[in-house]
């Protein structure tokens, strides 16, 4: 069963009781022109896409602000709190969001939680990504945080209300891959909320491997927005993330020795003529 | 016994100039290590010390030595598309796009190569009322600008510090983003300016080498040269989000030494002041009112792989490029590392809104407008950003996007 975007419905990600289509979640920062990332979004197969507050312009004239090129009959936004340093300034920016009518159908405002003090790696930081989403799932904000790969902490936004935990695969903008592997797995092994892989993939290879892991779902940006042909790297994403989900769904075998398929020590059970 | 009010401000006056005159920042120069980097890579750094600094993963002053010698120019290209790519990778294919606004040319500075000195009687002198910066920063946003640059001479009583503060709360009920480029402050009055508005500092130190500072600045607190280096570091502890450093190429007759010690700097402040957001620039001397031509220390390949070098030694950096490089260079230069661009700037006091009415600083080589720079960039592929912040991240809490 297909729709017509061709995506399998039988499978849904569901977030905080909302079903998305795809499992592919874009950002829009880094891209070359809006036109450029309009047409990449559509190429992505995309339905959620994150928007940093701080780029989002009101005044600007017609055509220029990066709102103008997001259709939001067709993409659920998800404003971001990208440079904030402390909880306080995200909880603000996301009340901003909401104020300025950033909200989904049934009214609920999504915030992509980033809390990231510093400038460099633009590393989250756990203790105050926990403080701030603590607030906002009270204020009724649908919430899905960006974190390091730390079962624990997942836990505890799990158990604050968050929608999703987003672990990183590697620090943002790298196309690393998955560097965290070992974490992210317990945390899909630990956790009852959607897992997206957010920052570090690099290639669609990498968007595939997080979804044979079991994630529920992958977030990219900078490696559709810096590639040559963003419109079709974003196609091959989203083939890559039909892929490693329905790998995912299929049951990989395991890696390991070859074995015989005759057992070897069947004479010990074979019937004695 | 008691003061007079007189003999306190004395007093304290006193005081105020022992600490500029003996101040000692955090970040030291290590000006031996720097030296033999520089015999190093002038003289003897080969093709291979080339190579093996362009395929480091994490690269240090040695290998910034390396991408800097006679050696690395022939390799230009090469090292040119590493560059690129580093920079599309961090910042995408992005430029900000900020404006300088000039408060004030008053001066009591001394500084043998700048326009607004002291000793330069001949010019038209202007200070700006908060509300003609109010005026000036409201002509700049309906050019697309949401980042102003405030910059001033040093003036004890023209550009006094509460001035600034007042000039800094004008400009931030029309932008999101207030930087200052002003004289050196200590903590407080940094933290008053980040009050008021403020997220950056800008300070060039003009040149890092404490041998060559004190033959261009004769006269004013710009004197000391260590009081200079300390400010980005003040800055920082005030709570200032973003800090700019620079290095203003043509004092220093090496300017391998100031690149590398620009660098250095950088690596200290990132890893210091790690909350800070940090942009490096390489300003060259420009012919200021009354001055010759100043001499030309490096060519425009050499220029090129300064910038190429600056971003792989530090590939998370803003790297700032002003209007005062003609606009070929220019164009060149904004696919290969540079992330921040000045654009249709004036230099003089007002002059957005009344060109020509006061002395500017210097000559301004690329008078293009911003939508001339930015038709360039959507041309090149590149999407200009304007806006890249919140008044909510102010202290005085503005609830405002």
């Amino acid at each position: 069963m297909s729709n017509e975007r061709n995506i399998p419905t039988e499978d849904p990600l569901v977030i905080a009781g909302r079903a998305f289509g795809s499992r592919l979640i874009t950002g829009t920062g880094k891209f070359s022109s809006g036109p450029v990332l309009a047409k990449a979004l559509e190429a992505s197969g995309t339905e959620l896409v994150t928007v940093a507050l701080r780029r989002v312009d009101l005044d600007a004239p017609e055509g220029e602000d990066i709102l103008d090129h997001l259709d939001r009959d067709r993409y659920l936004l998800m404003p971001n709190t990208s440079g904030a340093m402390d909880a306080d300034e995200a909880v603000r920016l996301a009340r901003l969001a909401r104020t300025a009518g950033l909200v989904d159908t049934d009214g609920r405002c999504w915030i992509k939680l980033e809390v990231t003090p510093e400038p460099r790696y633009l590393l989250p930081d756990p203790i105050e990504t926990l403080k701030g989403a603590e607030v906002l799932v009270r204020e009724g904000f649908v919430v899905l945080p960006y974190i390091p790969a730390d079962p624990i902490l997942a836990k505890h936004l799990e158990e604050a209300g968050c929608a999703t935990v987003m672990p990183l695969g590697s620090w943002i903008g790298s196309n690393r891959g998955l560097q965290t592997r070992d974490g992210v797995q317990a945390i899909v092994a630990m956790t009852t909320v959607p897992v997206v892989v957010d920052a570090g993939i690099g290639a669609p290879s990498h968007a595939a491997e997080a979804m044979e892991m079991g994630c529920d779902a992958v977030l990219v940006n900078t490696a559709i927005a810096t590639a040559r042909d963003p419109v079709e790297i974003a196609h091959a994403f989203r083939l890559a993330v039909e892929a490693g989900r329905r790998s995912h769904q299929a049951g990989l075998p395991t890696a390991g020795d070859p074995s015989a398929s005759s057992p070897l020590t069947g004479f010990l059970t074979d019937d004695a003529d | 016994m008691t003061l007079t009010d007189a003999e306190l401000l004395q007093l304290q006056s006193k005081a105020e100039r022992q600490r500029i005159t003996t101040y000692e920042p955090e970040f030291a120069l290590d000006v031996p290590m720097l030296d033999e980097l520089v015999r190093w890579s002038e003289k003897a750094a080969t093709n291979d010390d080339v190579a093996r600094a362009l395929v480091r993963d994490a690269r240090d002053l040695r290998d910034v030595a390396a991408l800097l010698a006679p050696a690395a120019l022939s390799r230009l290209e090469s090292i040119a598309r590493d560059s690129h790519d580093l920079t599309v990778q961090r910042f995408g294919k992005t430029m900000h796009l900020f404006a300088p606004l000039y408060l004030s040319n008053e001066c009591v500075s001394e500084c043998t190569y700048c326009g607004f000195q002291v000793w330069n009687r001949d010019i038209v002198r202007r200070t700006l009322s908060p509300a003609e910066v109010g005026a000036e920063t409201r002509f700049l946003r309906h050019l697309g600008f949401r980042h102003a640059l405030l910059v001033a001479g040093e003036h004890p009583k023209h550009v006094s510090a509460p001035y600034i503060a007042d000039c800094i709360r004008a400009a931030a009920d029309e932008v999101p983003n207030v930087s200052i480029e002003v004289q050196a402050w200590d903590t407080d009055t940094y933290r008053s300016f980040v009050e008021a508005g403020c997220d950056g500092v800008v300070i060039y130190q003009e040149t890092y080498d404490a041998r060559v500072y004190p033959e261009f600045h004769l006269k004013g607190n710009k004197r000391f040269g260590d009081w200079r280096l300390g400010a980005p570091e003040r800055g920082a502890r005030a709570g200032m989000r973003r800090l700019g450093i620079g290095t203003l190429l043509g004092l220093n007759p090496s300017w391998r030494w100031e690149v590398l010690a620009l660098a250095a700097h950088a690596n200290f402040l990132q890893r210091h002041f790690w909350r800070s957001d940090l942009t490096v620039a390489l300003p060259r001397l420009e012919p200021a009112a009354g001055f010759d031509q100043p001499p030309s220390v490096l060519s425009e390949p050499e220029f090129t792989l300064a910038t190429c070098a600056l971003r792989l030694a530090l590939p998370d950096v803003g790297i700032v490029l002003s209007t005062r490089e003609r606009s070929d260079l220019r164009d060149g230069l904004a696919r290969l590392g540079v992330t921040h661009m000045s654009a249709g700037s004036r230099t003089e006091p007002g002059g957005y809104s009344e060109p020509g009415g006061a002395q500017e600083q210097f000559r301004v080589a690329d008078e293009r407008s911003p939508a001339d720079v930015t038709g360039m960039l959507s041309a090149a592929g590149y999407d200009p950003v304007w806006k890249d912040s919140s008044p909510v991240f102010r202290r005085s809490g503005d609830e405002r996007l």
